[in-house]
């Protein structure tokens, strides 16, 4: 009986440790779940308050528009490019075993202005503008420039977050107009090795059925991409603490959770769309 | 002027039994200090004794966890952030790492508080930039990148920065950490005539106690958050305390 109250009792001795461990570690991801919320939720309404008050940095929102537009320019419309190559490979297979062929520079218009070419912006934005603008701001923040900034006076809120976020929101639709033009414009190109068809026939063709609807509710979906990208960068750069290691850790941070949030983003946008636009 | 006028006007820094702690680290616990207007001082003491932290506290950085920062005479925590601006317009700061802003050349950086507040014209402010980087001996390097010049220019330039508003209290955080015996001495004595010229108050944050004890008019030694010593160069040198004779017999 002994025995069996000793062994009983050193098991609830190695136990228990191990399960007030285990949910020490579930409190504290908890906790740093909400307290991630909870920052972001404030650091948005600074953001708003930025937005709707001046003064406004419009120098720096030129330069950050050039910066996030221009430098992602190409590879956007790359993408856009690949995108409008493989859609016109694959679908003209498919379309081959449903005697539809004449439907597809269609299908190539019609899904690169209805949902690739958005979100292949995007994400590309994503990848390029999230590691950039949380590097930069991770760096200045660890190099103290940003204290420099607010010691002299100047709100960095408005200098370094306002502008980004802005300068990301009016150059999503704009980068996302350059990957549809790419795609369908490369569409064309792979179609045409395949079966010669002229430009002119295949966007008669393409935008037959495509309504003003079709075209600018997803482009504009993309302002909020833009918002989620400039967001989610600035904030995760301006909190960066930790020397080089930490400006790492905010870039990759930036990138993960931007793309995840355009991509989570995208189904309630493409939810939306399909309840206002029918 | 009433007596509260007249006393900011004496003592523009004041700081009274400030605690700050990160986590369980205690970094000040209950910091007393004044410094009279146009003086210099040099506050003193080893790594992680708070010195930076202080001078955070007074521009307003970082909040105290408990005691009151004056600067001429208004609570730094309790400041609206436009009261805040306004307070910090009059308070230079040079940064241990000079911090330029790395997208910026130097007669941008230096440019970059005075595009913002002053009424000035664009071409009245490129002047007083081109005065000011001649006055730091940096006149022929306007148009270069912070990456492209030494440690020791990075300060100057910075130190350029911290005066361009016309600020009547200067913050140095290490002016003079991780350069040359002869830089070092160059950007003392820099200091010291910056701060003469422009009777400027000043509180030099430093390890270098030869520098303090050159440039500045009263000491300030910290040990584990508190002031431990305080004091003229000769006074501290009399001090019993075995820390400060360690500290001050190293000049």
């Amino acid at each position: 009986m002994s025995t069996h109250a000793n062994r009983v009792a050193l098991h609830a001795s190695v136990a228990t440790p191990h399960r007030a461990n285990v949910t020490d570690e579930i409190r504290k991801l908890l906790v740093s779940f909400f307290e991630w919320f909870g920052l972001f939720g404030d650091f948005c309404a600074k953001l708003a308050h930025a937005f709707l008050t001046p003064p406004y940095e419009w120098r720096e929102l030129m330069r950050q528009c050039d910066s996030i537009g221009t430098l992602s320019l190409p590879l956007v419309a790359l993408a856009g490019a690949a995108t409008g190559v493989v859609l016109s490979m694959e679908t003209r297979d498919s379309l081959s075993r449903f005697g539809a062929k004449s439907m597809l520079p269609a299908v190539i218009v019609y899904s690169i202005l209805k949902e690739s070419g958005p979100v292949i912006t995007g994400l590309v934005v994503s990848g390029r503008v999230g590691a950039g603008i949380g590097a930069e701001l991770g760096s200045m923040r660890v190099t103290e420039q940003i204290d420099a900034m607010e010691a002299s006076a100047v709100d960095p809120f408005r200098y370094l977050v306002a502008t980004r976020v802005l300068a990301c929101i009016l150059m999503l639709p704009l980068l996302t107009l350059a990957a549809d033009m790419a795609g369908i414009f490369m569409g064309w190109v792979a179609n045409n090795l395949q079966e010669p068809i002229s430009l002119q026939l295949f966007f008669d063709n393409g935008f037959k059925t495509v309504a003003f609807d079709d075209f600018l509710p997803p482009t504009l979906k993309t302002m909020v991409y833009g918002l989620i990208i400039g967001t989610i960068a600035c904030f995760e750069g301006m909190r960066t603490t930790g020397g080089t290691a930490g400006v790492g850790r905010s870039t990759t941070r930036s990138v993960v959770l931007a793309s995840l949030f355009v991509i989570l983003a995208d189904v309630v946008l493409v939810r939306l769309i399909l309840v206002f636009f029918p | 002027m009433d007596a509260n006028d007249s006393n900011e006007e004496k003592t523009p820094v004041s700081v009274e039994d400030v605690h700050k702690a990160f986590g369980e680290q205690k970094v000040l616990n209950g910091v007393n200090l004044q410094v009279g207007r146009g003086e210099t001082l040099a506050v003193l003491g080893r790594s992680g004794t708070g010195k930076s932290v202080l001078l955070k506290l007074l521009i307003g950085l970082d909040k105290p966890d408990s005691g009151v920062v004056r600067m001429h005479g208004q609570d730094v925590a309790a400041l609206k952030p436009e009261q805040l601006a306004a307070l910090r317009k009059r308070i230079g700061f040079l940064f241990q790492q000079a911090a330029l802003y790395d997208s910026l050349t130097v007669e941008e950086n230096v440019a970059f508080p005075l595009s913002r507040h002053s009424k000035d014209s664009p071409e009245q402010q490129r002047e007083r930039v081109h005065q000011l980087l001649e006055s730091v001996g940096m006149g022929d390097h306007g148009h270069k990148m912070p990456s492209q010049i030494s440690g020791g220019m990075q300060k100057r330039v910075g130190l350029a920065r911290a005066l361009v508003l016309e600020p009547d209290i200067l913050l140095f955080d290490e002016p003079t950490a991780g350069l040359d015996p002869i830089t070092t001495d160059e950007i003392g004595e820099l200091i010291v005539n910056q701060q003469k010229e422009r009777k400027l108050t000043a509180i030099v944050v430093t390890h270098d106690i030869r520098g303090a004890k050159a440039f500045a008019d009263r000491l300030v030694l910290l040990r584990d958050g508190k002031v431990v010593a305080e004091g003229t160069f000769q006074e501290l040198q009399k001090s019993q305390d075995k820390f400060v004779t360690q500290f001050v017999g190293s000049a």
